[in-house]
């Protein structure tokens, strides 16, 4: 629409650049230097799952992982890009092959003096069940690879939705340097609908979404301290949020490893009922000596 | 799965880049299209979804009747309806260039 | 989920120990103890159902929140105090029927428990321990990832109360819209999906598949048998990296992750290439 003076002013909601409507190439693509990335393994390659077309599965030529190689604010970098439009994302025995590897080069590089981090956008329910223990293997090789990549440069999770981080792959994101996510998105390790199915619908009634975000949201897992930054729905706040982690300098301890204040916090927890999510963040958010 | 094949004569010409659009998604197809090592256009799709052989052939005829572009194009498709399947082609002629 | 697998766990932590009880303060859910194998002392760890555990969804074996910080603290606590030794060996004795599948679980970020758990014990193996993964019963999904999945060599016994997968088969079964015989048939025909731990080990992730009789009450000679197994695999690791690669090249590698090595081969030279 036009004003008479032939300014057009679209409300913000409009100039927004979504992160979430990008594809996985995309998304990945819109957090790198211009002109700086190249695309490793891609389609073209057309290295893709051997188990699903036996199974009435249509693969994809990527395999639902896209690597990209290249640079963000001049930093070497490589970004892992989980497409969770196929196959929700999932972990087959190629996209992790692909996301191991790429995690293994950059700690090589790393280690011979060329620092190169990682940034996993990781959009996906765990292990792709049509390839069950391969899926399962790679994800325990992903989570060795994030360890000592972690040693030598940054690894940045974003989890942006709309699948989210579920599944083995929630360990990734526990284990990652930093974790950005959106208002969106969601981390868990089991999700609602395997709680609802492994322990009934009164431990937890899938179709309860405003509990799921408020247990697994973005808002909720940043402000208890479990992820460390929130951003809008936005590339360039996201971009902007890899930036600042790709320049800081690595967490004193890794979550992952603070482990006796994590147990303290949970001997602490009253088991009796449910956990009140208000509570749980009141008492675990950001505080002197956690992070 | 279904394995399905084209072949088209008439598209003769020439083409150069390389495009990949769409997604192996629940009704969807993804596609890739380079150009074809013969001089003509090759079509092959891997479909999830059987028995639409004459459907795939009815999309394919109609879009090679406008378009000539030597291609080899490489599909899978995971359920994706005619007008998805056009409107996957029409993107791939679009980004071959870019 | 009938009750025998899921108590081989304790049997086994006890044949090898001699211990039948957590360390101080610990959950009854996890049993740790130092004990010798071989001509050193290694660290062994298990997680065991507790029906008194103050967290419903984690009473049958299942690892939740205090198994996966209570095995955590329990295998970083070696690591610190062979800093400057000689680095012990860990055996994780794995019979786990899953992650914990709770609310309360979830709320509470279960998902960073196990990833400090696989810290601790890929940190350990990364600085030298010789990290053994023994399973005797389960070892499924979030539950294996958290405790055992990082092991240097993992070994399990040839027997049908031993079931590695991502998902347990009635779950998986529900998940799926299948019945369990589909999966079963399925589990045929798709190596990557079987119950079987025959069919697991010739993915090539296993390092050992031990025959031994009567997994479920060991004898004095079986329980003696799957020592020298350990000791070798210690052995074993000790000779090779503190990495995972062995899994990714062995024979079963080889055979049956063909598409992930064409990736894994094809990416080392693009990425050259794009320096």
């Amino acid at each position: 629409m036009t004003t008479t003076d032939g300014v057009i002013e679209a409300p913000a909601f409009v100039r927004r650049n979504t992160f979430i409507e990008l594809n996985a190439r995309a998304r990945a693509q819109s957090l790198m230097d211009p002109g700086s990335w190249r695309e490793l393994v891609g389609p073209f390659d057309r290295i893709q799952s051997p188990w699903l077309a036996a199974q009435n599965i249509a693969p994809q030529f990527d395999d639902g992982c896209v690597v990209l190689k290249g640079k963000i604010a001049g930093k070497s970098v490589v970004v892992i890009a989980l497409d969770g439009g196929f196959q929700a994302g999932s972990m087959g025995e190629v996209s992790g092959a692909k996301m191991a590897t790429a995690l293994d080069l950059a700690a090589a590089d790393s280690e011979h003096g060329k620092q190169t981090a990682a940034v996993l956008l990781l959009e996906t329910g765990g292990v792709r069940l049509q390839e069950a223990n391969l899926g399962l293997a790679v994800i325990a090789e992903i989570i060795s690879s994030v360890l000592r990549l972690r040693q030598y440069a940054p690894v940045i999770t974003v989890i942006s939705g709309t699948v989210g981080c579920f599944g083995g792959m929630s360990l990734v994101a526990g284990l990652s340097s930093y974790v950005i996510m959106t208002p969106e998105a969601r981390l868990g390790l089991n999700g609602a609908e395997v709680i609802e199915q492994e322990s009934g619908i009164d431990e937890f009634e899938s179709s309860d979404r405003d509990l799921i975000w408020a247990i697994d949201g973005g808002e909720q897992r940043v402000g208890m301290g479990v992820a460390d930054l929130l951003v809008n729905d936005d590339s360039g706040e996201i971009a902007a949020g890899v930036r600042r982690f790709l320049n800081s300098e690595p967490p004193r301890v890794y979550r992952s490893q603070q482990v006796d204040l994590y147990r303290e916090r949970i001997a602490a927890l009253d088991t009796s009922a449910q956990i009140d999510p208000h509570s749980i963040r009141e008492a675990w958010g950001r505080k002197e000596g956690a992070r | 799965m279904e394995n399905l094949e084209f072949n088209y004569p008439s598209a003769n010409r020439q083409v150069t880049g390389r495009s990949h659009v769409g997604v192996a998604g629940s009704g969807d197809m993804e596609l890739l299209m380079q150009p074809s090592e013969t001089s003509e256009a090759h079509v092959s799709v891997l479909t999830s979804v059987n028995g639409f052989g004459h459907a795939w052939k009815a999309v394919m005829d109609r879009f090679f009747s406008k378009y000539d572009g030597a291609v080899r194009i490489e599909i899978n498709d995971a359920g994706a309806t005619p007008g998805i399947v056009m409107l996957r082609l029409e993107q791939a002629v679009e980004a071959l260039g870019k | 989920m009938s009750g025998q697998p899921r108590v081989r766990g304790r049997e086994w932590f006890q044949a090898l120990t001699g211990v039948n009880a957590p360390m101080e303060q610990d959950p009854a859910s996890v049993l740790t103890a130092d004990a010798k194998l071989g001509d050193e002392v290694a660290r062994f760890l298990c997680v065991v159902p507790d029906p008194q555990g103050r967290f419903p969804c984690a009473r049958r074996g299942e690892v939740g929140l205090e198994e996966a910080y209570t095995l955590a603290h329990r295998v970083r606590e070696v690591g610190t105090r062979d800093a400057d030794a000689k680095k012990a060996p860990i055996v994780a004795i794995v019979d786990v029927k899953s992650q914990a599948y709770g609310r309360r679980e979830e709320t509470a970020a279960i998902f960073l428990a196990a990833a400090a758990a696989g810290d601790a014990y890929a940190t350990a193996r990364m600085e030298g321990h010789p990290l053994i993964a023994l399973v005797v019963g389960h070892a499924i999904s979030g539950g294996f990832l958290t405790h055992g999945y990082q092991a240097n060599r993992i070994l399990a016994f040839d027997d049908a109360g031993v079931v590695i997968h991502a998902m347990h088969k009635e779950a998986a079964a529900r998940i799926t819209l299948r019945s369990v015989a589909d999966l079963e048939r399925i589990g045929h025909e798709i190596l990557p999906m079987s119950y079987d731990v025959k069919d697991f080990a010739k993915l090539g992730v296993l390092s050992h598949i031990l025959h031994v009789e009567n997994p479920d009450v060991p004898s004095p000679a079986t329980v003696a048998q799957v020592r020298q197994a350990l000791i070798a695999s210690i052995a074993d690791a000790r000779s090779g990296s503190t990495d995972l690669v062995n899994r990714i090249e062995s024979a079963g590698a080889l055979e049956w992750r063909k598409a992930g090595q064409a990736a894994r081969t094809l990416m080392k030279e693009q990425w050259e290439a794009a320096q």
